[in-house]
């Protein structure tokens, strides 16, 4: 038993809004410069939709994460050998025309423009070439256009479902979509490291965020194939592979990452899991039905004690563990068993999950008019239209489960239980028999369902972000005396990550 | 006089001003050794250009390289009249592939807007250089017939004897003047290893094939 400590996430989809807030509070910080203008290392997503860049998620053609062949697994890009192959060439990636080419206005015309007879106009200016563009998409292009033709229609995670099924999602979107942020997962089984030729990319042992190191990076531009996810960006000014750094340096003074900090909805969690790390090969080769128990196996229990000394053996500090113990990440994923990671059949190990949202169940019963739905047999009223959804199921089961229904009706059945559980509080202050089968239904406790329902709805900002103390000065203190570092650190020597040839 | 300034005082300037600069770039500017990709920003043009070019251009050089390093195994690797026309033949045709993609390398950073706004003046001197040297090496190729064998008799020993530090010019000094200046061109070359984008040769990323796919860097050692 390898214990490692993971900073992970939990996004809590039913309370997103769709505001970009978390996108722009990224792109201020960190990819507002020359080269990464066209880069969102946090996007949002209308789902179902074809996101960013267009069908990221179809892996026949981007060839991203790994791949189960005949019981091994190797990179989708056909493994090292594919990546050395094509290192002329990467016919894999995504041109900027599959993101968009960034653009800005010509403000300075509207004051500076000569005297005429017409009001001058502020033009669109691409800012690669500096010169006039015509705006062909941009990275939410199809924001809030689920059920459109255009867009919802090309979700790869319809891919095998019959006409009729589209045709009734369809029909399902024009009432209903929901949202779908997305930052760097910081997977436990990265692809976009494994596929680096240069070994650029490393996993933090501390904390286990993913970084690519700038000075070994060589721009082969490898990683933005093996990432399935594409969220590795290759910057096209300085020729470098950029990517969600996961805030680490506001992490290590003890601030919760800028999207996280910055989330109107409030639908973000920050805390850190325990894992066995010698376990990754093994959670990685299950079949697609199993990929998410795999992965939850590996998670260990912060207060096990033989998981305590084994994470101590491994040098992961007393501070650490007792943030793995307070960590609402822990008890969204493992313990209640509500978050699921987003597309594991990728076997990357991705380590944010997210809390599926109801909306579209709920948006298949209002077929009958909004509202609450009203079974025949009267008993459970909300199950019933858990059992009438598959449809949406399936598709949510496409998204966090690989396929298997199984696991995401099993999220859903305790969200509808919670729900029913509150209103019973609500309406009677007591558990009537409605709430009581909603919660043996889904195998909670009502105390659980408490506890979920003051961890979702109203937590304040330290329940919501745990972070572990990262400290700066107790890493580097076998390099370099903290005190005379100290007085050392600050700007100091800055070049420009400019480059000539 | 000139010649030994070309063929012996040159070749050794570029030689040395590409390894000193190489490591000294290295230790000096590690961010900027790599080849500045441009296939984000155009990827049409290049998936022709890249490929072709980089597989024939190898190909070309590894026979250089071989014929200077083990003149033996090349003439033994010509042999008769047909194994030395199929190789001529196969040298031709990868250098005719090499100029054209060279070609379409320049004019892919002429036509594209985006690609010319990344474009530096490093990277239009060494395009003008390797079109120049692949174009001087087809002609070459093509006038002077079985440059397979002289290149045994001229080049090769020159090479070696400056490998040697005893430098003999007398196999190359008679040599008509296109074949001296593709000589040259290959030292100029050498020399614009650590200016340009060039210096990604020696980045080869070979360590890739053994390397375990998962890195895991601890700030702090252990206890």
């Amino acid at each position: 038993m390898k214990i490692q400590a993971q900073v992970s996430m939990v996004f809590h989809l039913d309370k997103c809004i769709g505001c970009h807030t978390c996108s722009v509070a990224c792109k201020n910080i960190w990819t507002d410069r020359e080269g990464a203008e066209y880069m969102w290392w946090n996007n949002v997503e209308t789902k179902p939709g074809t996101g960013y860049p267009t069908q990221w998620e179809d892996q026949e053609q981007y060839k991203g994460g790994w791949e189960k062949k005949s019981g091994k697994l190797n990179l989708k890009m056909n493994g090292r050998l594919g990546a050395l192959g094509n290192i002329f060439f990467n016919p894999r990636l995504p041109s900027m025309d599959d993101y968009y080419e960034p653009w800005t206005y010509e403000y300075n015309t509207l004051t500076n423009a000569p005297e005429g007879d017409d009001q001058p106009t502020a033009r669109p200016i691409s800012m690669v070439t500096g010169e006039p563009i015509d705006i062909q998409a941009g990275p939410n292009w199809d924001d809030d256009l689920s059920g459109s033709e255009v867009y919802a229609a090309n979700d790869p995670n319809l891919e095998g479902m019959s006409d009729e099924d589209r045709r009734m999602m369809f029909e399902i979107e024009r009432l209903v979509f929901f949202y779908l942020p997305r930052i760097c997962n910081h997977c436990l089984n990265a692809g976009c490291a494994a596929a680096c030729p240069s070994g650029a990319i490393y996993k933090r042992g501390e904390d286990g965020i993913v970084l690519v190191n700038q000075d070994k990076c060589r721009g082969w531009r490898m990683c933005v194939t093996g990432c399935p996810y594409k969220k590795v960006y290759y910057n096209w000014s300085t020729g470098k592979s950029e990517k969600c750094i996961l805030c680490y340096p506001r992490l290590e003074t003890g601030q919760a990452p800028a999207c996280f900090h910055s989330c109107v909805g409030r639908i973000r969690y920050l805390g850190v899991l325990l894992y066995d790390a010698d376990r990754i090969d093994e959670a990685v080769a299950v079949e697609d039905a199993d990929l998410v128990e795999a992965q939850r196996a590996i998670i260990q229990d912060p207060f096990d004690p033989a998981v305590i000394a084994a994470a101590k053996a491994n040098g992961v500090p007393d501070a650490m563990i007792d943030a793995a113990q307070k960590s609402p990440v822990y008890k969204f994923v493992k313990e209640w068993g509500l978050a699921l990671p987003l597309h594991p059949e990728f076997r990357t190990l991705p380590m944010l999950f997210y809390v599926p949202p109801m909306l579209p169940i709920q948006a298949l019963v209002t077929e009958h008019g909004v509202g609450q739905a009203h079974d025949e047999s009267g008993a459970a009223p909300f199950f019933a239209a858990l059992e009438q959804a598959r449809l949406p199921l399936r598709y949510m089961a496409r998204l966090f489960s690989a396929g298997n229904e199984d696991e995401v009706a099993a999220v859903y059945r305790k969200l509808i239980a919670v729900r029913v559980y509150r209103r019973a509080q609500n309406t009677t202050g007591a558990l009537d028999d409605e709430a009581r089968a909603a919660l043996d239904g889904a195998g909670l406790t009502a105390e659980v369902a408490q506890a979920i329902f003051e961890l979702t709805a109203k937590p304040t900002f330290d329940k919501r972000f745990v972070v572990p103390p990262l400290a700066r000065e107790v890493n580097i203190e076998s390099m370099v005396d903290p005190f005379t570092h100290k007085t050392e650190a600050g700007f100091g020597f800055r070049r420009d990550a400019k480059r000539g040839g | 006089m000139a010649d030994i300034v070309l063929f012996v005082v040159f070749p050794y300037a570029a030689v040395i001003v590409a390894v000193v600069m190489s490591v000294y770039r290295y230790l000096d500017q590690r961010f900027t050794y790599s080849s500045l990709s441009s296939q984000l920003l155009e990827n049409g043009m290049l998936s022709w250009a890249s490929v072709a070019w980089h597989y024939s251009i190898v190909v070309i050089l590894l026979a250089h390289l071989l014929a200077a390093l083990f003149p033996g195994v090349w003439a033994a690797l010509l042999g008769g009249g047909a194994r030395l026309a199929l190789i001529e033949a196969t040298g031709m045709g990868l250098g005719l592939i090499a100029v054209l993609s060279m070609a379409l390398f320049i004019w892919r950073r002429l036509a594209n807007r985006r690609v010319r706004a990344v474009t530096s003046w490093g990277d239009w001197v060494l395009l003008v250089a390797l079109l120049a040297q692949v174009v001087m090496g087809f002609i070459v190729a093509f006038a002077y017939r079985w440059g397979g064998m002289w290149y045994l008799h001229t080049a090769a020993p020159w090479l070696e004897s400056l490998v040697r530090l005893d430098p003999q010019i007398a196999a190359v000094t008679p040599l008509p003047w296109l074949v001296k200046l593709h000589f040259l061109g290959g030292f100029v070359l050498v020399a614009l290893i650590p200016f340009t984008r060039l210096v990604h040769i020696v980045t080869i990323p070979i360590a890739y094939l053994w390397r375990p796919y998962r890195i895991v860097i601890w700030n702090r050692r252990r206890a």
